[in-house]
């Protein structure tokens, strides 16, 4: 059918399309190959996450593209759209299926559809080994025969049938595409016998087999009618079809089609099933029931699951802050390290100053992040993240968000830049704005630094964690607030169907949530390195430019005059606070201080928070370098937090932790919102809207706090 | 009689499925389909969502979905 394409080592390329059910273990499958290479990327125009792996077997290289997991071939989910794409218009030499042998008659229903496409197809009964313990027997040589299609029983889990699933990849490679082997029920087929005779009587020609064509022309493919428009046949054939629909209509008793077609796809997926699974009676209750009847219960349902993210919370900052330590004592040695070796420069002050603790604060949040990134994939990983959108949705809906909405709005916990990309789930637009322009609510994992600093500087240590919690609650319930008003107002209509599967609860494999957490704690790090170094050395650049030689000649004198150290120390302190004041970052600082200043913040607190537009992380960075430089580090290093403690007042303090809990996301972040929701012009929405209300309601808690303190 | 008339623990047997193309899909690649068993596992409070099986499948949906699937006993 396509040409051999060979490796320069002479292999030949096996180029597999994977495609199942979500849920049925398919990244699990691929995973347990040995020696394989895996390479992520997106899918051309989406951004869809595309992984293609890489192993070679004998005389044979695979390539095998992981697609989305879809339930049917329908354009229902971005994901599906992505699938059925790639089907109809890539280039592969098969499909390989992978279906949940637990939940058989449900998973062939794509089955039929990919069959139906007349492509080489193989298929892995997956999770066998749970098929079996659940008493589901399945004759794969009987089903094989019927679906004309090789069947191998695997188990990703217990890494068996792997080999002879490989085996039956290259058998299948190298024979030839065998006759479509879907039998629909009798009607159907009669139609399709006789668009097939007409066909072969005019020894047509064409490069799919010509029960598939018929098929085809039966479901009113557009592309297939489009190709016929140009035949001379089609004046001839175009009476047969017309007849074909007469008899179907009058069979069935409706004149839908695609009824007509699931009815008969769910009809072939029955009868396979019939022929060849033996179901064992099996009374007992299944784990997934007991589980769910306590985490998925009306009353205790919910208390269970607040109590879960509380705990995640409680974990990411008390086991976080093991690690926080170690990293922390790194880089002041480092600083210090660097400063002794190139002596006390210009050089040494952008290295030591600018670049080196700019990226040390970043990276001392990394264990947090990565206790947060666990506890989420976590949840995804053992299905328990649907439940919660079911025990969500009665709520959610009230302000007028979709149960779905939450993972995307969970996820934003993590980071907005995910989040952004997870709320693609949700399948109406309206809906998917609504969930994008309040992820930025859901604190995400780059701003809990900035609450940590703060909180640290104001609160007890054992009232941090619950300090903590109620910051990021607090956060959450106004991004719903907010959703409520946006709902009422900018985004009136229908909602979107909530219909979800809740698949079985599986133990999480720790490989797939480890592929996931250090992907996104690379992302996290990459970021650092990068972006937030470069973030790191304009800080430095604008706190320390323009120089002012008279100011510090002035000073000098006065301190070499004065009559103890600690008077000199109290004099260069004051030069350093003025230098900075005059530098290019005070100025900018100064010109926004009218804006903040109701909210009680000085220029110091401006400026963090215009340089956290380009970065989250930058907040902290940026704070360290203003407040830091006043000190001669290497001697006595006092700590930020006492900085903070020293020139903050709590009001200030708490009118900027809500500040920072709703202003606009980071640049990267922002980027990505406006991919996401389709122009720049929204992120010009989200720019107002989210200024306003933060400015709004630190104006607010600045004035409470004033009172109450 | 509609599915969110079903209470916890009853179950039925779809006769028809009225709502559009698309959910008709989604219904068909879950398994909802007309002639299929259908029963009520779970509600959540104030009888928002529910939560049924269909064979080895289960699936939430909210009430206002269930009301276009009717079902008889």
């Amino acid at each position: 059918m396509n040409d051999v394409a060979k490796h320069q080592s002479g292999r030949k390329i096996i180029k597999v399309a994977l495609v199942g059910q979500p849920n049925v273990g398919k990244s699990a499958l691929i995973n347990s190959i040995g020696n394989a290479r895996l390479k992520v990327g997106n899918f051309s125009g989406v951004t869809v996450k595309k992984e293609v792996v890489r192993f070679v077997r004998g005389d044979y290289e695979f390539k095998i593209t992981d697609l989305p997991g879809s339930y049917s071939l329908t354009d229902y989910t971005i994901e599906e759209r992505v699938t059925k794409k790639y089907l109809d218009e890539d280039e592969y030499d098969l499909i390989l299926n992978v279906v949940d042998s637990t939940n058989i008659e449900r998973n062939l229903y794509l089955t039929t559809e990919l069959l139906a496409l007349n492509k080489k197809i193989v298929i892995a009964l997956n999770m066998t080994d749970e098929a079996v313990n659940e008493g589901v027997h399945i004759n794969e040589q009987q089903l094989s025969k019927i679906l004309g299609a090789r069947c191998v029983k695997t188990s990703a889990l217990k890494k068996t049938g792997i080999d002879e699933l490989i085996d039956a990849i290259i058998e299948t490679y190298n024979s030839k595409l065998p006759d479509l082997h879907l039998q629909f029920s009798e009607p159907f087929e009669e139609e399709i016998a006789n668009i097939v005779d007409f066909l072969q009587a005019k020894k047509f020609q064409c490069k799919i087999s010509l029960k598939a064509l018929a098929i085809k022309l039966l479901r009113e493919d557009r592309q297939a009618y489009q190709r016929f428009h140009e035949e001379p046949i089609w004046i001839e054939l175009l009476p047969i079809i017309n007849k074909a629909y007469q008899h179907l209509y009058l069979h069935y008793g409706t004149k839908d089609l695609e009824d007509i077609f699931n009815d008969e796809k769910n009809a072939v997926a029955k009868g396979a099933v019939a022929e060849t699974v033996v179901f064992e009676k099996d009374n007992r209750l299944s784990l997934t029931d007991k589980i769910d009847a306590l985490l998925m219960h009306q009353v205790v349902g919910l208390p269970i699951f607040l109590f879960m993210m509380w705990g995640l919370f409680q974990l990411t900052f008390d086991i976080g802050s093991i690690p926080m330590d170690w990293i922390d004592a790194f880089f002041v040695a480092l600083i210090d390290g660097t400063k002794n070796f190139l002596g006390h420069t210009e050089l040494a002050s952008v290295i030591a100053d600018g670049a080196i603790a700019g990226v040390g604060a970043v990276v001392l949040f990394l264990p947090n992040i990565i206790i947060l990134f666990f506890g989420i994939a976590l949840l995804e990983t053992t299905g328990y993240m649907s439940r919660v959108a079911f025990l969500l949705d009665g709520f959610f809906h009230k302000f007028g968000l979709h149960g779905k909405s939450f993972i995307p709005l969970v996820t934003g916990f993590g980071c907005s830049v995910p989040a952004y990309m997870a709320s693609r789930t949700l399948k109406n637009d309206r809906d998917r704005l609504l969930t994008l322009f309040i992820i930025g609510f859901m604190s995400c994992g780059a701003r809990l630094p900035i609450y940590v600093l703060f909180v640290g500087a104001f609160f007890a240590e054992h009232h941090a964690g619950n300090i903590l919690f109620l910051i990021y609650i607090s956060g959450a319930l106004l991004g719903i607030l907010a959703a409520k008003i946006l709902k009422m107002t900018v985004f009136k209509g229908k909602d979107e169907p909530f219909v979800m599967e809740m698949p079985k609860y599986r133990l999480p494999s720790f490989k797939l949530i480890w592929h996931t957490v250090s992907g996104q704690a690379l992302m996290y790090l990459k970021k650092a390195g990068t972006f937030i170094l470069m973030a790191s050395v304009l800080v430095w650049f604008a706190s320390n430019y323009p120089k002012q030689p008279e100011l510090e000649q002035a000073y000098q004198i006065k301190i070499e005059q004065a009559a103890d150290d600690a008077q000199a120390k109290a004099l260069s302190n004051e030069l350093a606070l003025s230098k900075l004041e005059n530098s290019y970052l005070g100025m900018i600082g100064h010109a926004s201080e009218p804006f903040f200043a109701p909210l009680g913040y000085d220029w110091r607190m401006a400026v963090a928070l215009e340089t956290g537009l380009a970065a989250k992380e930058v907040v902290v960075a940026t704070l360290g370098v203003l407040y830091g430089l006043g000190d001669d580090i290497t001697e006595q290093h006092t700590g930020l937090i006492e900085k903070i403690r020293e020139n903050i007042s709590l009001p200030a303090g708490i009118s900027f932790i809500v500040f920072v809990m709703i202003y606009l996301p980071c640049l990267a972040a922002s980027m990505v919102f406006m991919r996401e929701a389709g122009g720049w012009k929204y992120l010009g929405y989200l720019f107002i809207f989210t200024t306003v209300t933060a400015w709004l309601l630190s104006f607010a808690a600045f004035h409470i706090t004033r009172m109450l303190v | 009689m509609t599915l969110d008339k079903l209470s916890k623990g009853e179950s039925a047997i779809i006769t028809a499925i009225h709502a559009n193309r698309e959910l008709k899909n989604r219904f068909n690649s879950f398994g909802l389909v007309k002639g299929a068993r259908i029963s009520v596992e779970e509600r959540s409070l104030g009888k928002k969502t529910i939560r049924v099986r269909i064979n080895k499948t289960r699936i939430a949906l909210r009430s206002a979905e269930a009301e276009k699937i009717e079902v008889k006993a």
